[in-house]
């Protein structure tokens, strides 16, 4: 009896210290989220939200006036993500495919460390690496007079992605049931139909999962853009131009900025946004971990 | 026994709180960085007891740091803003400001681009993006590049009050420090940078691979270079500026004894060594009345 109760106790108490664990990340995000908002709203005292939104002019130490549109940065941030997924996604999900169908296992043993030291990289050594040597010679192959542009943030940023794409997409690959292949190679289809008609469809939620999440990390990221894309405030259309990212603005102006005033509301308003858009992503790639976890057991 | 033990424990308790390393805290200016790093290293060799750390961020983040009372000097290449002054009042700060030394910040372009000398108004011209094009100052066919500062820096805000009175093009790139625009001007023909002398200058000659505008006031008169030591003491050299430090309050301790080192004899020597120039006279004078004063004089 006192031995029932005993371990009842400690199944309890365990419980409990589980639930907390899981509890306190849950608050940490909640507290983030709310202190965000309230430290954000202030700024349409000073501004409108259609001038915050839609207007692209950020300057706000400017000389003739402060300047809160904040366009240019968010068009930044998802131009340098664009082309960032642009370059990594076909890379990574050749390279998943290789390592998972492909490769022989020694292969593997020397491919998966390389690629695991890839994502141990860290940022600022790659904006190092991106003003030194990759910003000279994109603007000596294209011919332009400086590399401090979105194809340079982008390259660095699709070396941090790689990692997180290449190693859930693989996952995802190796996860197929070998009887689909069988099936398959049963039918007469070669290693390659079999591949890209069988494997790759089967294994498409992990895959996009794995791009959502790599996208999380192109937004988020913070130093490589700054060191490397030049962060002129400008609107840009070509890769070859200079741009300034939404989290390279908050880095460069959170450390100067007086409390209490629009500049500083505004950069919260920036961190909100950020924090929503991967709320956003997360959420989408977790549906499609969920949906490639029931495929599976069908 | 045990009572020995414990006056023993007492004792070296006392004698450590005695001779406790001192430690002070220097924050702000990447113009000044390096040379109060030098300052305080030699400083710390003949004081062994003395411990200085000294962190860039840029003036402005110095600034916000020495009103938040988390820095004990801060170094700044600007004056303070009047704001800020009368932020550090509402806060019951009373900042000083001593000047170090004397910086003639240098305009510096490719050593392959045929310009040597830019009038004040054509300078402002370029950075305002008027002037896009080498050819319209006498140089090459080539568009231009503008390298620039961030907006927490000191020198981002002395350059665009002192030659643009205007806001900078928002196609110029915002580097994170004075090494950035130098690194970026090394390997970029159509380019233009601003920087500390200090980082172009060794042992009174340019560093390789940039090569310094000489500045005139307006087009046609006579220009002059920031290495011409003459020319930047007497003040015909357009834009030269203080290297200035703030402490909140009469400087005590560590501090003061600091600060009486880098304005004495072997002090102002170390900064010539590090390119930057000594101050004179007048800025002696003023530097001993604040030191002096109860309150600072507006």
């Amino acid at each position: 009896m006192v031995m029932i109760s005993r371990r009842n106790l400690s199944d309890s108490i365990s419980k409990i210290i589980f639930f907390m664990s899981g509890v306190f990340s849950l608050i940490v995000v909640l507290c983030i989220f709310i202190f965000l908002v309230k430290e954000s709203f202030p700024v349409y005292q000073d501004i409108s939200i259609y001038d915050f939104i839609l207007s692209a002019k950020w300057n706000p130490d400017g000389w003739s006036g402060e300047y809160y549109g904040i366009l240019s940065l968010v068009w930044g941030t998802l131009f340098v993500t664009i082309i960032t997924l642009i370059i990594s996604i076909p890379l990574g999900v050749l390279t998943a495919v290789f390592l998972a169908e492909i490769a022989p296992e020694k292969v593997q043993m020397i491919f998966k460390p390389a690629i695991e030291l890839l994502a141990g990289i860290p940022s600022v050594v790659l904006g190092f690496f991106g003003i030194v040597l990759l910003g000279p010679f994109i603007a000596k192959i294209f011919g332009l007079s400086n590399g401090l542009n979105v194809l340079n943030g982008s390259i660095l940023l699709s070396i941090m992605v790689l990692p997180t794409i290449i190693s859930m997409s693989e996952d995802a690959i190796i996860a197929v049931p070998k009887s689909y292949r069988d099936a398959s190679l049963a039918m007469g289809a070669t290693k390659l139909e079999t591949i890209i008609k069988v494997v790759l469809p089967a294994a498409s939620s992990g895959i996009i999962a794995s791009i959502m999440l790599g996208m999380g990390r192109a937004i988020g990221e913070t130093m490589a853009v700054l060191m490397a894309c030049g962060n002129a405030p400008a609107l840009t259309k070509s890769i070859f131009d200079s741009v300034r990212t939404l989290t390279a603005t908050i880095a460069i102006e959170m450390g100067e900025v007086a409390f209490d005033t629009t500049h500083y509301y505004a950069l919260f308003h920036l961190g909100l946004f950020l924090f929503i858009i991967s709320f956003f992503i997360n959420n989408v790639a977790q549906y499609f971990i969920n949906k490639g976890i029931r495929h599976e057991h069908v | 026994m045990k009572k020995s033990i414990i006056t023993i424990i007492l004792a070296t308790a006392l004698l450590s709180n005695v001779y406790a390393k001192q430690s002070i805290q220097i924050k702000g200016s990447d113009t000044l960085i390096n040379m109060v790093q030098k300052l305080a290293e030699v400083y710390m060799e003949k004081n062994k007891d003395a411990s200085i750390s000294v962190t860039g961020g840029g003036s402005g983040t110095g600034i916000a740091a020495i009103l938040n009372k988390s820095t004990d000097i801060a170094n700044s290449s600007r004056e303070m803003k009047s704001e800020e002054y009368s932020s550090a009042k509402a806060k019951g700060i009373n900042v000083k400001e001593v000047i170090i030394a004397i910086d003639a910040l240098s305009v510096i372009i490719n050593p392959q681009n045929p310009v040597n000398t830019l009038s004040i108004e054509q300078i402002g011209k370029i950075y305002k993006g008027e002037i896009k094009n080498w050819q319209e100052v006498g140089g090459l066919n080539k568009p231009i590049t503008l390298y620039g500062r961030q907006s927490n820096s000191g020198t981002f805000s002395f350059f665009r009050e002192k030659v643009l009175g205007a806001d900078y093009s928002d196609k110029m790139n915002r580097m994170n420090g004075n090494s950035q625009i130098v690194e970026s001007v090394k390997q970029d023909i159509s380019a233009i940078g601003y920087v500390g002398v200090g980082y172009v200058v060794k042992d009174n000659m340019p560093i390789d691979g940039i090569k310094l505008l000489s500045v005139s006031k307006k087009a046609g008169e006579t220009a002059y270079s920031p290495i011409d030591k003459t020319a930047v003491m007497l003040g015909q050299y357009e834009i030269a500026r203080g290297l200035n430090q703030y402490i909140s309050g009469n400087p005590k301790g560590l501090v003061k004894d600091f600060i009486n080192f880098e304005l004495s004899k072997e002090g102002q020597n170390i900064i010539e060594d590090m390119g930057f120039y000594p101050i004179g006279s007048t800025i002696i004078e003023k530097n001993a009345k604040t030191l002096k004063a109860k309150t600072t004089i507006f």
